[in-house]
């Protein structure tokens, strides 16, 4: 590990200020040391932001507003989580282990950095890691890579699971930044796709730290979180659904579907949402589904598994959130 | 502030880049918890930390002042083993035993986790009261790798000490 200047936050001021200076905030940092240990991430100051009062879940209006520091245990464990909004539960209950997630936090969790190989392999040319070196994955091993909005320049996807469901709820993240700024940004809207700028995997500034996540009012209805990863437990998924669906009378009344491991974020498409909501179960209809979902999908060779693959976990997720009505 | 290690205290004042587990190990010399992959994803540096079990190769020494550790050497003494201690004796539940401090320092937590009804991913209700199943205890443990592969009798002792407390 490269050495590196270590201060503990104060206040959210300091923190934004020190984060603005090109500290990197580390929260429970199971991601950010793996990565140091490699020296794939080389920051030269770290800011602990561990002891500001950014835990605890609040009520919120409607809905929670769960603190950035929240850890994902104690997220999953919460009774009103269980109880209103389990896809949220069951994600990142399907994420890593109970080691992990007692010391891995809200937003650390959302800025957790892609899996690809290449990116943790120093020796091998990567445009995330060392922009305008290249792409290993392109041509390389891809297995775990991204079938929609990949770029010529990065085909590495998001992999997490918790975001999976964020979106699916359609939350919100809260960010503090420099002089007292704040702004919120739905979580749909945090991750980026890769374009030209791989290297930057979200909307977050320099000087920003996000302080929450915002729950809505909670949908009711069916929530299903699926993950499909080499092994029961203790794996990235290959493949990953988190569905919030209604029903009233027979048919649809609303459908919240989001997407993991398929992109360089989770993938949402209100279009999906909006082509099953108000229609009756049906085979057909769950392939008109799928059909958008994976419209422009572009396999990479060893990854062209997880093109029939989404097609045939959103159709099973679909019937059993409708009931098993077909 | 000092970290108050199984009971001591001891102050940190070493390079930032020292994790909890090298702290431990070549500071504390408290050598029963091991390193084996130090990426997180072995489980044989799990220690508690306020009563939590986390990786300890995953988070900085100097980020822990003032709270409270507790590695194997905490748990029990030769003389007077902890309850889960005793039962990875009885069963078998080691061969090499270079995964068992953290194993036993997981089940320690795992069974607190359980008893406060954290659900896990294979609860098929999310609400009710947890009941450690086999499967349960399979999916919480899974943390913990052992490359001499004594899961069953790991699984074993844990139920063994399940049912005396009963
Ligand atoms: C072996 C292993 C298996 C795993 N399996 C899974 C899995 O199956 N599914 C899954 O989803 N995840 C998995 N993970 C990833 C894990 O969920 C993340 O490492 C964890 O959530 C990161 O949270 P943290 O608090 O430790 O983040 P840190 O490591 O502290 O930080 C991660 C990043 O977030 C930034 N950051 C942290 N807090 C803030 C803030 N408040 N504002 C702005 N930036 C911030 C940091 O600067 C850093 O860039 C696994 C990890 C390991 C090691
Ligand atoms: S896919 Fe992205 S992260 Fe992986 S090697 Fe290519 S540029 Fe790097």
């Amino acid at each position: 590990m490269r050495p590196f200047a270590y201060s503990r936050a104060t206040d959210l001021d300091h923190a934004a200020r020190l984060a603005g200076d090109g500290a990197r905030p580390i929260a429970g940092g199971t991601n950010l040391l793996d990565l140091m240990k490699l020296e794939v991430e080389t920051p030269d100051a770290l800011v602990d932001i561990n002891r500001l009062p950014l835990g605890g879940i609040e009520t919120h209006g409607d809905g929670l507003r769960i603190g950035a520091l929240v850890s994902n245990s104690a997220c999953a464990a919460d009774e009103r989580i269980r109880r209103d909004y389990p896809v949220l539960a069951r994600a990142i209950l399907a994420g890593a282990t109970f080691q992990l997630r007692n010391m891995a936090t809200t937003a650390g969790n959302l800025c957790q950095r892609t899996r690809c190989y290449y990116f943790y392999n120093t020796d091998m040319p990567c445009n995330k890691r060392a922009p305008g070196s290249g792409c290993s994955a392109i041509g390389g091993f891809n297995r775990i890579h991204a079938i929609l909005g990949a770029s010529d320049a990065c085909i590495a996807t998001y992999p997490g699971d918790m975001a999976v469901a964020l979106c699916a709820l359609d939350a919100t993240v809260e960010i503090a930044g420099r002089d007292g700024q704040a702004r919120s940004v739905p979580v749909r809207a945090f991750h980026r796709l890769p374009g030209d700028a791989p290297e930057r995997d979200n909307i977050l500034e320099p000087g920003e730290v996000i302080t929450a996540v915002m729950l809505p009012a909670p949908p009711g209805g069916k929530h299903i979180y699926r993950k499909v990863r080499d092994r029961s437990s203790y794996a990235f998924a290959l493949v990953s659904i988190a569905a919030v669906v209604r029903m009233d009378r027979g048919a649809i009344a609303s459908a919240s579907l989001a997407f993991g491991a398929l992109a360089h974020k989770p993938w949402h498409d209100t279009r999906i949402d909006d082509l099953l909501t108000g229609q009756a179960p049906s085979d057909a209809l769950f392939d008109a589904a799928a059909d958008r979902l994976l419209e422009g999908a572009t396999g990479q060779g060893a990854n062209d598994f997880k093109i029939p693959m989404a097609r045939r976990i959103l159709k099973a997720v679909l019937r059993e959130a409708t009931g098993d009505a077909t | 502030m000092p970290l108050t290690i199984n009971g001591h205290d001891h102050d940190f004042a070493g390079d930032p880049r020292t994790t909890l587990l090298d702290f431990l190990r070549r500071d504390c010399n408290l050598t029963g918890t091991k390193k084996g992959c130090d990426h997180g994803q072995c489980g044989a540096c799990t220690v508690l930390v306020n009563g939590q079990r986390i990786n300890a190769c995953l988070t900085l020494a100097i980020m822990h002042d003032g709270e409270s550790i507790t590695t194997i050497e905490g748990l029990g003494t030769p003389d007077n083993l902890d309850p889960i201690q005793a039962a990875f004796v009885r069963h078998d539940g080691y061969q090499c035993g270079y995964c068992t401090p953290g194993q036993i320092c997981s089940a320690k937590a795992m069974l607190a986790e359980a008893a406060s009804n954290w659900p896990s991913f294979v609860s098929e209700d999310l609400s009710g009261a947890v009941r450690l199943t086999r499967e349960e205890i399979r999916e919480r443990m899974s943390g913990n790798l052992c490359r001499c592969g004594a899961y069953s009798n790991i699984v074993d002792a844990i139920v063994d000490v399940m049912e005396r407390e009963q």
